[in-house]
């Protein structure tokens, strides 16, 4: 080895040496300052003054945020946290800084929704955020599915998600399942009218031959519910006349409050057990919400408690 | 070789507090820290934390403009000046001493602008707070860290200089020091890639310079204490990290053949 050789040999060792060094204490570094508890506050506060001072770079540090945000859930949801104080706040932050950031809506919300440790368990919140979303980027569909599903699965209010699916559902481009769940979520919340309306709505503007199918399913069952409402107010009224329940269909039809035993759609009689309307053959209307037997609960949505034991009873 | 060393350091020193747009950075840097005051005045509750903010932003960022628009030119200078060859062939001066020289000498201006930006910035403290406690020791600790970055980007704008021409040095030293400022989110990237890549990326984003987590800014704002343990070690990097950059800076310059 040359003497020339040696000493560029010599300086690529030192250089590579003092370089491993210094990763190792990077290494180190970031240890200390992972050891420091996590500070639960935002230096700014205000977004809109973020804003101001980004001089324009908006974009740019909304995406610097938005690695906050997930960092922060990352670390609070590693270390199983039961709160997630600057979540909302770093989330407002994100989507003032670029409004039209939509994964900041989409995955924020479920950040926000879930249940502790899974999440900050603010459900509120997080519909809040996506109704932001939806303010700022009327044109997105999925936000307004993103909406109707907090609605549903973590408010549990059908009406609400049935109402966002719907406002979804006229975006062009929406997928033609937000139809679908706003008419069975109404259904679901009692909106009996309101789904037949929609479902009625989905059977002449649809030209998919599984979703008309399913739409006939559905307004067929919307019928049963109705029946069942009615006959269940005719066996109200006669026990509350007669001081009894009545033994079968022909005491209601002697005192006149039927004119014939009833048929459900698929021509089966209707069953009356204790004075409750019941449907004879559950299995032939999966989405009905009245006239089930006991022991068998609602499962006409995919999620609900109910689903599997109709779908496998 | 002290001597020599000494001789460089002092006379790159004073060539640099000659220079008058050193000054009217320095200037405008106090500028901004006596208008931090303002702007904190303005801010409702928050005009200290505002004060530190801005003041010790300002105190940083004009001294690494100052760090990279000197450094970029000490060797680059010389050589189109002629000077270098004058320095080198008439006098007994190594080629690394030159370098270590021009480094320590830039390090020693930096940190008489450092002193000179912190006692305006120290005077604002005073006039927002009424007095100065042990709380602001804190203050201190974050000036010491700012000044760990002017060493770290003067070796950086020094390397370049030993191999390019002012302007493209400039760039690489404002965009390495960019990208360091990013560095501890570069590692969380190279965290959620797999296999080659995450190697690559992870052996990358650890030979970028750590400035991430010399800013403590933020941090001192809010009162929160630094480690000590931080800062031995912050200080055990900087010294590792730009002893590895002044040692390829002289390998480099030792190669170039300035005849």
């Amino acid at each position: 080895m040359t003497r020339e050789l040696r000493i560029q040999t010599c300086y690529a060792l030192l250089i590579g040496a003092l370089l491993t060094a210094s990763a190792l204490l990077v290494r180190q570094v970031d240890r200390v300052r992972s050891d420091e508890p996590l500070q639960e506050v935002l230096y700014i506060p205000s977004p809109k003054v973020v804003k101001r001072l980004s001089l324009g770079y908006s974009g740019l540090l909304a995406d610097i945020y938005w690695t906050r945000v997930v960092q922060y859930f990352g670390t609070k949801h590693q270390a199983k946290a039961k709160q997630y104080l600057i979540l909302e706040p770093l989330l407002e932050m994100t989507t003032t800084l670029d409004p039209k950031l939509l994964p900041a809506y989409s995955f924020g919300s479920v950040f926000l929704a879930q249940k502790p440790p899974e999440g900050a368990g603010n459900p509120l919140a997080a519909a809040r955020l996506v109704e932001k979303g939806i303010q700022e980027n009327p044109d997105a569909w999925r936000l307004y599915y993103d909406l109707g599903y907090l609605y549903w699965l973590e408010l549990k209010d059908s009406a609400k998600a049935s109402e966002a699916f719907e406002r979804g559902s006229k975006v062009s481009g929406a997928h033609p399942w937000m139809k679908v769940m706003a008419a069975a979520l109404a259904a679901h919340a009692g909106e009996t009218e309101t789904a037949t309306y929609m479902w009625t709505n989905i059977l002449n503007s649809t030209e998919d031959p599984d979703l008309k199918v399913n739409a006939l399913k559905r307004l067929l069952c919307l019928r049963v519910d109705r029946e069942v409402k009615i006959l269940q107010d005719r066996v109200d009224a006669f026990t509350k006349y007669n001081g009894r329940l009545p033994s079968g269909w022909e005491d209601l039809t002697s005192a006149g409050l039927l004119r014939r035993v009833p048929l459900d759609p698929k021509n089966h009689s209707y069953d009356l057990v204790g004075g409750h309307v019941q449907v004879e053959q559950p299995d032939l209307f999966p989405f009905i919400t009245r006239g089930l037997p006991p022991g068998r609960e609602l499962g006409d949505m995919p999620g609900e408690p109910g689903y599997k034991a109709v779908k496998k009873p | 070789m002290t001597g020599r060393l000494w001789a460089i350091a002092y006379n790159t020193y004073r060539e640099a507090v000659r220079d008058r747009v050193l000054y009217n950075l320095i200037l405008f840097a106090l500028l901004i820290v006596g208008a931090s005051v303002l702007f904190g005045q303005i801010s409702l509750d928050i005009n200290r934390i505002v004060l530190i903010n801005l003041g010790l932003t300002a105190i940083s960022l004009f001294g690494i403009i100052i760090a990279i628009f000197i450094g970029i030119g000490l060797v680059s200078k010389e050589i189109e000046k002629r000077t270098l060859y004058t320095v080198l062939a008439a006098r007994p001066v190594r080629r690394w001493e030159f370098i270590a020289g021009k480094f320590l000498g830039l390090v020693m201006t930096l940190t008489v602008n450092a002193l000179l930006m912190s006692a305006g910035f120290f005077a604002a403290v005073l006039y927002v707070s009424h007095h100065l406690g042990r709380g602001d020791l804190q203050l201190v600790t974050a000036i010491y860290f700012i000044l760990l970055e002017f060493v770290l980007i003067t070796a950086l704008a020094l390397l370049f200089s030993t191999f390019s021409t002012p302007i493209f040095s400039s760039i690489f030293a404002f965009s390495i020091f960019a990208v360091g400022t990013f560095a501890e989110d570069l590692r969380g990237f190279a965290g959620m890639a797999h296999g080659v890549t995450r190697g690559v990326l992870t052996g990358a984003a650890y030979l970028v310079p750590n400035f991430a987590a010399l800013n403590v800014i933020s941090q001192v704002a809010h009162d929160v204490k630094v480690e000590p343990k931080l800062i031995m070690l912050n200080t055990l990097y900087v010294l590792v990290y730009t002893a590895s950059v002044l040692t390829a800076s002289v390998w480099i310059f030792e190669r170039r053949n300035l005849k």
